[in-house]
């Protein structure tokens, strides 16, 4: 990682704190909504990064989400719906040494911006990407989106959504992201640390946030988020670790063949070295995407980081061919750029 | 290793020829096209050319769609077209002859291969009658000569099939050309050199021989008794190039960026005929130019606004269906007022449309093609070599006036060639682009005076961090605000700053006298057209002037002075009358229209006679 990197200097800036990542914009969601929780988790974060202020950018699209970049004292850019990862590539592509955020929800980024998210994993742009999912169109009051449940009744689907909901994380690790993580925005502590791991990532960093939309989509979440279940629901990955858990770690999961299942260890003779173990950097993404497809009830809902592989960022190899080419031919001289070709002289 | 002296048979003085090759898109007309025009050029000559090909990379072989033609129309004065009749048709199969006899002027020099009449082929051109012997040729001084096989007998012995020795056939009939028209061969076989000697020897030997032996067929046979010589043109002192419009568009954006000391992010989604700067740029990286073919046309788009925001030229390049998807991201540029250039290459629309012809389609669609009022500047190149020049001032004027601004070529002027006079880099303007980094006197909308442009200031810039977007913004702080007068300042400001450019760009020239009976009124690709048009009418004494724009939004200053000083304004564009209703609906002038959608370029003919019927 070059110093320029992302935006990260050696030299000691300022310490800066929480505060100075602030703006001075009124935050304008709805009262009781996650999205406060998670710019709280952002701007906590941001001093810790190592990255000058100024060097940080956060970009978004359209919805309740993408208000973020209004409230953080940093450069932003507020776009147009499902957009964002297009714009931050531009931006990032041009400008490799900012570090740039894209703040985007379940519609923006599945529905209208579904093909930009797509190509931004696969070229694998140097960009940390959040998805609030909220499993409802907020902004525009009330509309099923691409992660609303099958049958659920809504403003636009009174008699219930006929459109089946797709997974992030599935959809993220099929279009070949080197980073997949979910976190949820009321256990701040697993956000925090979540970001930061993102952060970290060098390459296209995917985050899914669960996040509530207490109006329209109030409790979509408390399945797995309300105390007295979230142990049992709730499967934390630890990198090397057998995948446990349950408030006693006494449940676990193991595969069967393609499938996985969920066992109580001590019940059939099961012990931990029955269970899947996690890996976060296997090459393929087989394991993150058999993760990925875990979901209440049948299993409980992993959050934490998938998948972490590196390889290649197409701002990366943008400024690596642009080097070559300077090598190769010099830094153009427009003289011999005019003069180049069959030329003849009159006079 | 010709000249006149070597020639054994006479040499006929021309002013100027007009060549049309024709055969099936994979006949390689296109590349023998090419070949001519560059050796054209190094010759002396002016040049003007016209590529027409379909759409289909493979139309089925010998079919009417199939046909692929190129026309050159070489000079010893100075020319403005491609001609209107050519003098000379090759027909390389009864297809193309089909498609092209009748544009062929009476008594023009017709060069038919006829190997490729068969009765199959026959049959798909839909001839009942072999044309070669029924008389339908008589008009004409037609060459009948069988291209194939006397392209296969020099190629003999070499280790090659039939099908392969049978794609050296075009370079047989550039041969002849060469000898007809007293070219030299010398930049065909370097061409050939470069291209083949080390990747295929012997498609390399292969060509070069048909290339001499098309040259010896028409040096030593009988049924050509006289050759033809076009002198070098009178231009101007200078180094000279050969220049297609997609070239000087190219060269003419690495430029501008270089002159802004700014790096270019050039974005495109493939799309006739657009791709061919595309293919250009992608060479010149070491220049600092970066480029990103896009998942589609909004990401496109989408990433050049993201690179403008990050300080450097956001450059897209499409044609008129991507420009109707770009749409609402050139509206959140006009609204952030970033820098922006949108290249609309225009084809024959609408939707889909045809591809790889030509038209003026999209003027109204850049004026007004979004959400609210967003006024938007607009400029269009008058020739090939022009797009180097204009491409040059888009960026000035985006820069200067943080705007999205569209440069409006079309397909005739991409793919079409010229000679260009070659310039000197030390005598082009440098352009200083300042970003603001004074914390204490900073605000997002604080706008220039004099061209009411906001500061462009740059992530990176410590103390200037601020938020710009897509909601209505305060004026001066740039916070978003729903206060009702505020938008209407604000929308008034986004408009007059554009408004505000023509204190900025040339005054309109009349061609011819200032004032009389008829203006011609022109844009972008019809200037050749126009201005031989006009010149002739005038060598008739007629009072005809022409007027050619180049800044379509906002319009020249002293353009309305101009159209009250004529009885009659005519308007040809290739369209069903934009620009007419442009300067209509500006100033009350009931300007006359002649509209072409064919798909072609005007003819200069069509312009002399729209404009005699209406001198009466």
């Amino acid at each position: 990682m070059s110093e320029a990197t992302n935006g990260k200097v050696n030299s000691a800036a300022a310490v800066l704190t929480r505060k100075d990542f602030t703006s001075d914009q009124e935050v304008r969601w709805c009262p009781g909504c996650g999205d406060y929780s998670i710019l709280a988790q952002t701007q906590k974060v941001m001093p810790d990064l190592g990255v000058p202020r100024e060097k940080i950018v956060f970009v978004s699209g359209i919805g309740c989400s993408s208000r973020f970049p209004y409230y953080m004292q940093t450069y932003g850019f507020h776009t147009i719906h499902g957009r964002a990862p297009a714009i931050a590539t531009g931006l990032k592509a041009s400008r490799p040494d900012l570090m740039v955020w894209v703040i985007t929800g379940d519609g923006d980024a599945l529905s209208i911006g579904g093909n930009h998210i797509l190509h931004v994993l696969r070229r694998n742009v140097d960009v940390k990407i959040v998805l609030f999912n909220n499993r409802i169109y907020g902004l525009t009051k009330g509309q099923y989106s691409p992660t609303s449940e099958l049958g659920k009744k809504v403003k636009s689907a009174p008699m219930g959504v006929p459109d089946a909901p797709l997974s992030p994380l599935s959809v993220a690790i099929g279009a070949e992201a080197t980073f997949v993580a979910r976190t949820v925005d009321t256990d701040t502590k697993h956000l925090v640390a979540t970001l930061e791991r993102a952060a970290a990532h060098k390459g296209t960093a995917f985050v899914e946030v669960y996040q509530n939309c207490n109006i329209y989509n109030d409790r979509a979440f408390a399945y797995m988020t309300e105390r007295s279940v979230r142990d049992d629901r709730t499967l934390y990955l630890q990198h090397g670790e057998p995948m446990r858990f349950g408030k006693e770690h006494q449940r676990g999961i193991r595969l069967r063949g393609l499938d996985p299942e969920v066992v109580t260890i001590g019940e059939d003779g099961i012990s931990e070295e029955d269970l899947l173990r996690h890996d976060e950097h296997r090459p393929e993404g087989t394991l993150a995407y058999l993760l990925s497809r875990l979901d209440y009830p049948e299993f409980p809902v992993p959050v934490g980081v998938l998948r972490d592989v590196q390889r290649p960022t197409y701002d990366g190899l943008l400024e690596e061919q642009e080097a070559q080419a300077q090598q190769r031919h010099g830094t153009g001289d427009l003289d011999a750029l005019f003069n180049q070709g069959d030329t003849w002289v009159v006079g | 290793m010709t000249s006149q002296d070597t020639l054994d048979k006479p040499v006929e003085e021309l002013e100027s020829v007009v060549i049309r090759l024709a055969g099936d898109s994979g006949d390689g007309m296109q590349l023998t096209g090419g070949q001519f025009t560059r050796t054209t050029a190094l010759f002396g000559n002016d040049i003007s050319t016209l590529p027409d090909f379909p759409a289909e990379i493979r139309a089925p072989a010998g079919s009417l769609p199939g046909v692929s033609s190129f026309q050159l129309n070489f000079s010893s004065h100075d020319i403005f077209t491609p001609g209107d009749a050519p003098n000379v048709l090759v027909a390389m199969n009864p297809a193309a002859l089909k498609v092209h006899l009748d544009d062929l002027e009476d008594g023009g020099i017709l060069v038919v291969n006829t190997d490729a009449f068969s009765k199959t082929n026959l049959h798909k051109a839909g001839y009942t009658n072999n044309p070669l012997g029924d008389g339908t040729l008589s008009k004409y001084r037609a060459f009948k000569v069988p291209i194939t096989s006397l392209n296969a007998k020099a190629l003999d012995g070499l280790d090659m099939t039939q099908r392969q020795t049978d794609r050296s056939k075009n370079f047989w009939a550039l041969g002849l050309l060469y000898w007809l028209y007293n070219r030299p061969l010398e930049a065909s076989l370097r061409f050939l050199e470069e291209r083949f000697k080390e990747s295929n020897p012997t498609v390399y030997e292969a060509n070069k021989r048909a290339l001499r032996a098309g040259y010896n067929y028409g040096d030593t046979t009988e049924i050509f008794t006289t050759a033809y010589r076009v002198r070098k043109a009178h231009l101007p002192d200078g180094t000279y190039r050969n220049m297609t419009g997609a070239e000087a568009t190219a060269m003419g954006f690495v430029t501008g960026a270089r002159l802004h000391r700014k790096s270019i992010f050039y974005t495109a989604y493939p799309i006739t005929p657009a791709s061919e700067v595309l293919h250009e740029i992608v060479h010149y990286k070491h220049f600092g130019v970066k480029t990103f073919q896009a998942e589609d046309e909004i990401a496109a788009v989408s990433a050049a606004i993201g690179a403008s925001f990050g300080g450097n030229l956001g450059l897209t390049c499409t044609s008129g269906p991507g420009v109707a998807l770009k749409s609402e991201a050139i509206n959140l540029a006009h609204m952030v007022e970033l820098p922006l250039v949108i290249a609309d290459i225009q084809r024959a629309g609408p939707s889909t449309g045809m591809p790889t012809k030509t038209e003026q389609g999209d003027l109204l669609q850049c004026m007004f093609g979004r959400n609210s009022d967003s006024a938007c500047a607009i400029i269009a190149p008058a020739t090939p070599g022009d797009c180097f020049y204009m491409a040059i001032e888009t960026f000035r004027l985006a820069v200067k006036f943080m705007t999205p601004v569209f440069f409006l070529s079309d397909g005739y002027l991409g793919n079409g060639a010229e000679p260009w006079r070659v310039p000197s880099a030390s005598d082009l303007e440098r352009y200083g682009v300042v970003h603001p980094t004074d914390p204490d006197d900073f605000a997002a909308y604080r706008r220039d005076p004099e061209t009411l442009a906001r500061p462009w200031a740059v992530p990176g810039t410590p103390g200037l961090e601020h938020r710009i977007g897509g909601l209505e913004k305060a004026d001066i702080t740039g916070n978003v605000s729903y206060d009702p007068r505020n938008h209407e300042l604000m929308t008034k400001l986004r408009n007059e700053k554009i408004e505000r450019i023509a204190n900025d760009i040339p005054l309109q020239e009349v061609y011819g006298d200032p004032e009389g009976k008829l203006l011609v009124l022109s844009w972008g690709s019809t200037y050749g057209a126009v201005i031989s048009a006009v010149d002739k009418l005038r060598e008739q004494g007629e009072s005809v002037s022409h007027a050619h724009l180049r800044y379509l939004n906002p319009l020249p200053k002293n353009l309305e002075d101009i159209l009250q000083r004529f009885d009659t304004v005519l308007i040809p564009e290739l369209n069903l009358g934009q620009l007419r209703l442009l300067i209509r609906a500006r100033f009350l002038i009931d300007a006359v229209g002649f509209p072409k959608v064919q798909g072609l370029p005007f003819k200069v003919s069509e312009i002399i006679e729209k404009c005699e019927e209406l001198l009466g």
